[in-house]
């Protein structure tokens, strides 16, 4: 008995010490690298507040290192960008979790305060940025080009802007499928049989979440309603066109998914790395659901290289970083304005997808609506 | 697993200078504690922190919602899909190893064995993908055989169950053979001296000495198809509702937003259905055990 009493009681001596000190392990901030200039970084809303665009360099510089995530390499020609990056300034990027989402980022920015592994910088999706914004998660910057991003697409501080976005778009392997679909209601013809996929869940993955949204507008739905969307693909499957298969470079590639309902930069992008691979890849944006969605940059509060996460966004609002999203098909906000003063580059322009019309876009409480409903209701409609 | 023996060690008298240091038993298992302490202890607190607070005050509410609508339909999902594996790739493989055991080929037992412990650890996204060149739409038997006009789909409740299937009778296999090996010939001779039929020889020797074996591998395969997710993520995610898939959504998605803590909820609720299975496996296990004494 007396045994066992004592097993108990160290025991939870155990657990008692192992936790404290997990708790010291996480909480035990590395040693910075990021000297500050005179701690302006962390409070400069502009390049001014630094004494200009020349001495944010010098004061990046000194820091030395960025800390970006969630930014896949083949995704909007980041791969490019992050080099041209370094290149230009001699910045060491460090390139966390490429695959991560939009939560993963806010977790990273919440589970790692004032740490020096944290993110300097986050892409995120719109939503993310309004709630990561109402939770003070930014720091509050204006780009040098800031009063050239149109109205609605910015945070009236600047704690967020949209960067880059694009069209819902469905590709398809010409060589597969032959006669590729143009719109949603194409989409149902029996001869796709299994073929159509989505980016994706749609409760889990924002592209796809656009799809079923597009899907919405295309079967007489808005955006303030997004079931038609969910009993499109409810009735997909009941087609069998339905594929659940997540598409990725992969399946795209060995054919499982010849039909991808996904943002037309990643399409394109697609056309690309599989010309000469067998693989004929064309694109649609789709004449009957037409969706258009931004991501939003926004800088974190604690960003452990202050200097150097500014200088990343006065770099990606630069001509130069707008026409690299370019180079990867995905449209840059600033192009309206680049197109007017003749800094657009003209052949990535042309060799976006096509689209007419101005896009419209969801408003906030709209699209945390539609969400609620895809998530309550896209299991019972395509489960089984 | 303590085995507590109804003899108590017997202390010997202490010879000055031949003294044992008197480290108490648990002092061996010290790292070992540390680290499920740290690996395991940490998590289940936060988690469990996390599942009962919303914006910082104790509520319920994540509870009460991992429980609703299509919440509880992945749940019972899952319940449902881990029992069918569990027991059809029990049965199955516990056959499969009692052919390979009482087999007289060497060679051939070598082989499954091997293959099982393969098997066994094959998952995550090579597994779906494996089968999905294989069997998917587009796959190479689908398309040689013309599967797809006879009404076959991968991507469903049943096709999913295939695939674990497909790892879980190979660790049902490694689980059972040496508990079949365990069980001496001796014992059927001498049931068969006594004039007992195979039927009764299994019934009252051979299953229950077997039970603990049996009842381990079972949980343990409930257990693997549970808690799976990357598998069913890359081949069925957007079809078949999974508790470990809603989890990720709310967890780690890019559309869900303020969902953690209903994440966190559901992973209670996962802990809380693997203690009932081990609620229920223990006191079976227990009773059975005493056979091997």
């Amino acid at each position: 008995m007396h045994s066992s009493r004592t097993r108990m009681v160290g025991l939870a001596a155990v657990l008692t010490v192992a936790t404290s000190l997990g708790a010291a392990c996480g909480a035990a901030p590395t040693a910075g690298t990021g000297v500050t200039a005179a701690g302006a970084g962390k409070t400069a809303t502009s390049a001014a507040d630094f004494g200009g665009l020349d001495e944010l360099v010098e004061a990046a510089k000194k820091e030395g290192r960025l800390n970006v995530i969630a930014l896949p390499p083949n995704w909007a020609n980041y791969g490019e960008i992050i080099s041209a990056f370094t290149a230009k300034y001699g910045i060491k990027v460090n390139s966390e979790n490429p695959d991560g989402s939009s939560q993963d980022e806010i977790n990273a920015v919440k589970t790692r305060k004032g740490q020096d592994r944290a993110p300097d910088v986050l892409d995120l999706g719109t939503a993310f940025a309004l709630s990561g914004a109402a939770e003070g998660l930014f720091a509050p910057y204006k780009v040098q080009s800031w009063d050239k991003i149109p109205e609605g697409q910015k945070d009236a501080d600047g704690a967020w802007y949209n960067d880059y976005g694009g069209y819902v778009s469905i590709g398809c392997d010409a060589k597969k499928v032959g006669n590729c679909p143009q719109s949603f209601a194409d989409l149902l013809k029996p001869e796709y049989k299994g073929q159509v996929a989505l980016n994706g869940n749609p409760t889990k993955a924002g592209a796809a979440f656009a799809g079923v949204y597009a899907a919405s507008l295309a079967n007489g739905g808005s955006f303030d309603d997004i079931q038609p969307g969910i009993e499109f693909f409810g009735k997909l499957k009941d087609a069998g066109n339905f594929n659940p298969v997540e598409s990725t470079p992969a399946t795209v590639q060995s054919g499982e998914t010849p039909i991808s309902i996904d943002w037309d930069y990643l399409n394109a992008g697609y056309t690309d790395e599989f010309t000469g691979k067998g693989v004929d890849w064309k694109i649609a944006v789709p004449s009957d659901g037409k969706y258009a969605q931004f991501y939003a940059q926004a800088i974190n509060k604690d960003a452990p290289h202050p200097a150097a996460a500014r200088l990343w966004q006065e770099f990606l609002y630069s001509p130069e970083g707008q026409n690299l999203w370019l180079k990867g098909y995905a449209r840059p906000v600033l192009l309206p304005a680049m197109q007017a003063d003749g800094s657009a580059d003209a052949t990535l322009v042309a060799k976006l997808p096509a689209v007419d019309g101005t896009p419209q876009f969801p408003t906030d409480a709209q699209v945390t609506k539609a969400k609620e409903v895809l998530a309550t209701g896209w299991g019972a409609a395509v489960s089984g | 697993m303590t085995d507590i023996s109804p003899m108590a060690p017997v202390r010997l008298p202490r010879r000055a200078g031949g003294r044992r240091l008197g480290a108490p038993g648990w002092a061996a298992a010290l790292p070992l504690l540390i680290f499920v302490g740290l690996a395991f202890g940490v998590p289940a607190a936060a988690l469990l922190g996390g599942a009962f607070t919303s914006e910082g005050s104790f509520t319920t509410a994540n509870l009460t919602e991992s429980l609703q609508g299509a919440y509880l339909t992945a749940l019972l999902g899952s319940v449902k899909l881990s029992v069918l594996v569990a027991v059809t790739g029990a049965v199955l493989g516990t056959f499969l190893a009692q052919a390979v055991v009482t087999s007289r080929f060497r060679a051939l037992r070598e082989a499954v064995l091997t293959a099982s412990g393969v098997l066994a650890n094959f998952g995550g996204v090579p597994l779906a993908f494996a089968w999905i060149a294989t069997l998917g739409n587009s796959g190479v038997l689908t398309r040689g055989l013309g599967l797809g006009d006879a009404g076959w789909s991968l991507y469903s409740f049943w096709g999913l169950a295939l695939v674990y299937l497909y790892f879980s009778i190979p660790l049902m296999v490694l689980v059972m053979v040496p508990a079949l090996d365990g069980l001496r010939p001796q014992w059927r001779e001498a049931a068969r001296g006594n004039g007992a039929s195979a039927w009764q020889f299994w019934r009252y020797v051979g299953v229950p000495v077997l039970t603990p074996a049996l009842l381990g591998g079972v949980v343990l395969l409930f257990g693997g198809a549970f808690a799976a997710y990357a598998t069913a993520a890359a081949m069925v995610g957007t079809v078949v509702p999974l508790v470990t898939l809603q989890i990720a959504d709310a967890l780690t998605g890019n559309v869900l937003i303020g969902h953690e803590n209903v994440a966190l909820a559901l992973s209670f609720d996962m802990i809380v259905v693997a203690g009932l299975v081990m609620a229920v496996y223990l006191p079976l296990q227990r009773r059975s055990a005493r056979w091997l004494r």
